[in-house]
């Protein structure tokens, strides 16, 4: 069945980490909407559209959340129907994503291969004579027969394709924007558009052709090999990096998106209102923020693991146990993480307190509620953006070191650090297993940095202090 | 670093007795936050399950008979009440309960003993070494080198040299720590055979096993701090002071190291000695893949035994070190900058 039509047939899912995700996306979108409005921060947003750095940087990330968006379309496929029998829904839930890559989800083999290989890693006795050797592997390679002189041209013609047809697709996209772009310069003189703002477009067109030129070649080469080789129990490791980006955007976002509410409506309280509500509060997060993070998150995890343990009734599937362990991470890691938001906030308020037209405001009698909503959280705005856009790195970058220390996301739940954990242990192994390690350390590296420049181009672009 | 000469004005008297009450004070403070730290990891770990979940959790979650999770409860002196002890005569009333044996006891050092039996607090004395070993150096030079690249970058500003370092930092800072870590391993030690791949001794041959973990913890930690000190020293850079050290012709290698450095000394110290403290608690990473006997690998091992107790004396020790950290940041102020006062 081709993955449209299992598609079409299917039960959907909504996992609560889904769920919190398109609230983000929403949040995200009214915030964007919001801020357009906004001449100041409009302002900012055209100079991060200027940066050449910044725009490259967003187009690969745009591209690591549509993996993450497609892999967070969750449904149950329908079985196939039995006669006189109700219609039947399989009890795995998968993503859109494991949908589209069923070829690579589905072609497992024994145990390790290298990438491209067409024999397993490891020997095995054959059949019908007392030799070890290396078999050849059930997929990797299997639409070349017993005929492996053709495997250096088989390999060569695939790496063409997937640069024809990559630079073909880069034609599409660039074909595509330069309509949309046509369109928005017809509209009315002074209407704002996305596409005029963006001089850097040439850069996005740029970077879209450079991650075509990528992708095209690995997946025209996927079809028939694996790409960046096989784990320890055949899975391939294309499609576990690609399962992870949804991890990691996940632990990256949602975190923030958690501690948010909580860190804006404190910072500002404790900044606004002063007294007793200052120093409850500062005294809620120096208590906090004075555990090491790290044991903090150790010991919640080992908590929350506990819960889900000893409740196994509340999580009848193993998605939804690893889903709620996922959430429990986001929660906890947003626990240890509101307080340098808050803290930044609160001095933020102070400052603004003190400022002209917050007097006057209070002189013309308006409420305390509606100054904090009115006046002073608008002008904290920045300072959120900034947190969240300079949080989500080290985010990434911590799940994969908490997934080692043994409390991270599910042993089921597929993540960088999970890949990282479960291939540390063949270093040793002669010769050595690199290829796991390699993938998911590359991805990581490109989604991170990536993150970090977008980042750095926002935090210039909206921090007045740094403003040129 | 060079410390900055402490500038005695005045007699040493009238420096020392207000920042004697100053200390006084602040650890007062810290009291009422240890106090909040301990209610919460116990309430972390004895309300939010209780003792039976855990006894569950240790034995395996099915087939556990009752007088099992009796037996793993008393062992383990968790078979009191949590705060309230109704069946206790006088003052026992409050002590003989899991708060107080647990949580209260551990404000004059007394951990409890650990799943295998061991005392906690002895354990944690005889690992202090180690952790310390590769973690003291670590800072030391990190701090150095860090704070080196920062000015020379500075020093360099605005040419292409500067353009590459500020790339080098940000890539650095977005390769993930455990890349160092594995990486280092394998070129070092297998590739080229320098040193051991992992291992501890506290003889004459320590520097063997010491030399790649603080090298790697030095090198992991470069980028993401000396983007930060550039930014502090940029910000410098444009005050009035320095233009007048130039105007009155001072080298720019003087005018840095010299002028710029020690105004920068206040934001730098208000990142760094905080953690000096929290030295103590050693790397969980580094420690447990190079199978060093410290704090870090205990807690690391704790965590994957799913041992509370340990876990929860690390947590405690851990904000006690983090609260000394806040109170040496504001005592280095006084000797980084001679006007601030804590009065």
């Amino acid at each position: 069945m081709k993955w449209f039509e299992v598609l079409s047939t299917a039960q959907p899912v909504i996992l609560w980490s889904d769920a919190l995700l398109f609230l983000l996306m929403v949040v995200v979108a009214a915030l964007a909407a919001w801020s357009w409005r906004q001449d100041a921060l409009a302002a900012a947003w055209a100079r991060v559209g200027r940066s050449k750095v910044a725009m490259s940087a967003a187009t690969i990330l745009a591209v690591f959340v549509l993996v993450g968006v497609l892999d967070s379309v969750h449904f149950r496929a329908r079985m196939e129907p039995q006669a006189g029998s109700a219609v039947s829904y399989s009890v795995e839930v998968h993503s859109v994503l494991d949908a589209v890559l069923a070829d690579l989800r589905l072609n497992t083999e024994k145990t390790y291969s290298a990438p491209l290989a067409t024999h397993l890693f490891a020997k095995e006795a054959v059949e019908d004579s007392a030799r070890r050797e290396f078999p050849r592997l059930k997929h990797g390679g299997a639409h070349l027969g017993s005929d492996l002189a053709e495997y250096d041209r088989d390999v060569a013609r695939r790496v063409l394709r997937g640069v024809a047809s990559g630079i073909a697709a880069a034609g599409m996209a660039w074909l595509l924007l330069w309509l949309l772009s046509r369109r928005g310069r017809s509209l009315a003189d002074g209407e704002r558009t996305m596409l005029q703002l963006t001089p850097a477009s040439s850069v996005v067109m740029l970077t879209l052709l450079g991650i075509f030129l990528v992708l095209g070649p690995v997946f025209s080469l996927a079809d028939g090999y694996h790409v960046f080789g096989t784990d320890k129990v055949g899975q391939d490791v294309l499609f576990l990096s690609l399962k992870s980006i949804r991890t990691g955007l996940l632990i990256g976002t949602l975190t923030t998106l958690i501690m948010l509410p909580a860190a804006v409506l404190l910072g500002i309280l404790a900044g606004y209102l002063g007294g007793w509500v200052d120093d409850v509060i500062q005294y809620l997060y120096t208590t906090l923020s004075s555990i090491p993070g790290v044991l903090l998150i150790a010991a919640a995890v080992l908590m929350m693991q506990v819960v889900i343990d000893t409740n196994p009734e509340a999580f009848p599937t193993s998605a939804e146990r690893a889903d709620a362990r996922l959430l429990a991470l986001c929660l906890i890691l947003g626990m240890t993480s509101w307080t340098g938001v808050a803290r930044l906030l609160r001095a933020e308020t102070l400052k603004l307190r003190e400022l002209e037209y917050v007097q006057a405001a209070k002189a013309f009698g308006v409420g305390p509620v509606a100054i904090m909503r009115r006046h002073i959280l608008p002008n904290l705005m920045h300072i959120v953006l900034i947190a969240l856009v300079m949080d989500f790195s080290g985010l990434v970058l911590a799940e994969a070191v908490l997934s080692y220390v043994g409390v991270g996301v599910d042993s089921s739940t597929i993540s960088f650090g999970g890949m990282i954990n479960s291939a540390r242990m063949e270093l040793a192994r002669e010769p050595m297993v690199w290829w796991s390690l390699a993938a998911a350390f590359g991805f990581m590296f490109v989604l991170v940095l990536a993150a970090n420049l977008f980042a750095d181009a926002v935090r210039d672009a909206f921090d007045p202090s740094t403003s040129r | 670093m060079p410390l900055p000469r402490l500038a005695l004005a005045s007699t040493p008297q009238c420096i020392f007795r207000p920042m004697l009450a100053y200390i006084a004070r602040r650890l007062l403070y810290a009291i009422p936050i240890l106090i909040g730290v301990n209610l919460l990891t116990f309430a972390l770990f004895f309300v939010v399950n209780t003792p039976d979940d855990m006894a569950r959790m240790q034995l395996g979650v099915k087939r556990v008979t009752v007088e099992a999770i009796t037996k793993w409860k008393a062992e383990r002196g968790y078979d009191k009440p949590l705060v309230w002890n109704g069946a206790a005569e006088g003052r026992g009333k409050l002590t003989e309960t899991i708060f107080f044996t647990k949580s209260v006891r551990m404000f004059v050092g007394d951990f409890g003993r650990a799943d295998d039996g061991r005392d906690i607090a002895t354990e944690i004395l005889t690992r202090m070494g180690p952790s310390l070993a590769i973690a003291l150096p670590t800072f030391i030079l990190g701090l150095s080198v860090a704070v080196s690249f920062a000015l020379l970058q500075v020093f360099f500003r605005a040419t292409a040299l500067d353009f590459a370092g500020v790339v080098l930092c940000v890539a650095m800072m977005s390769i993930s720590g455990l890349f160092y870590v594995i990486g280092g391993q394998w070129l070092v030690s297998k590739i080229w055979h320098l040193v051991p791949i992992s291992g501890y001794s506290s003889g004459l041959d320590a520097p063997k096993f010491l030399i790649l973990p603080v090298v790697i913890g030095v090198i992991a930690g470069i980028g993401s701090s000396a983007r930060w000190y550039r930014t502090i020293f940029l910000e410098e850079i444009l005050r009035d002071y320095v233009r007048t050290a130039r105007a009155k012709g001072l080298p720019e290698r003087v005018v840095l190291f010299r002028h710029v450095l020690r105004n920068a000394l206040i934001p730098i110290l208000t990142g760094v000695v905080v953690v000096i403290p929290t030295l103590f608690m050693g790397s969980l990473l580094t420690e447990s893949f190079f199978g060093v006997p410290g704090l870090g690998s205990y807690t690391i091992d704790a965590i994957n035994a799913q041992d509370f107790a340990v876990v929860r004396s690390m947590v405690f020790i851990g904000s006690v070190l983090y609260i000394a950290g806040l109170i040496l940041t504001d005592i280095s102020y006084t000797f980084a900058d001679p006007r601030v006062r804590l009065q």
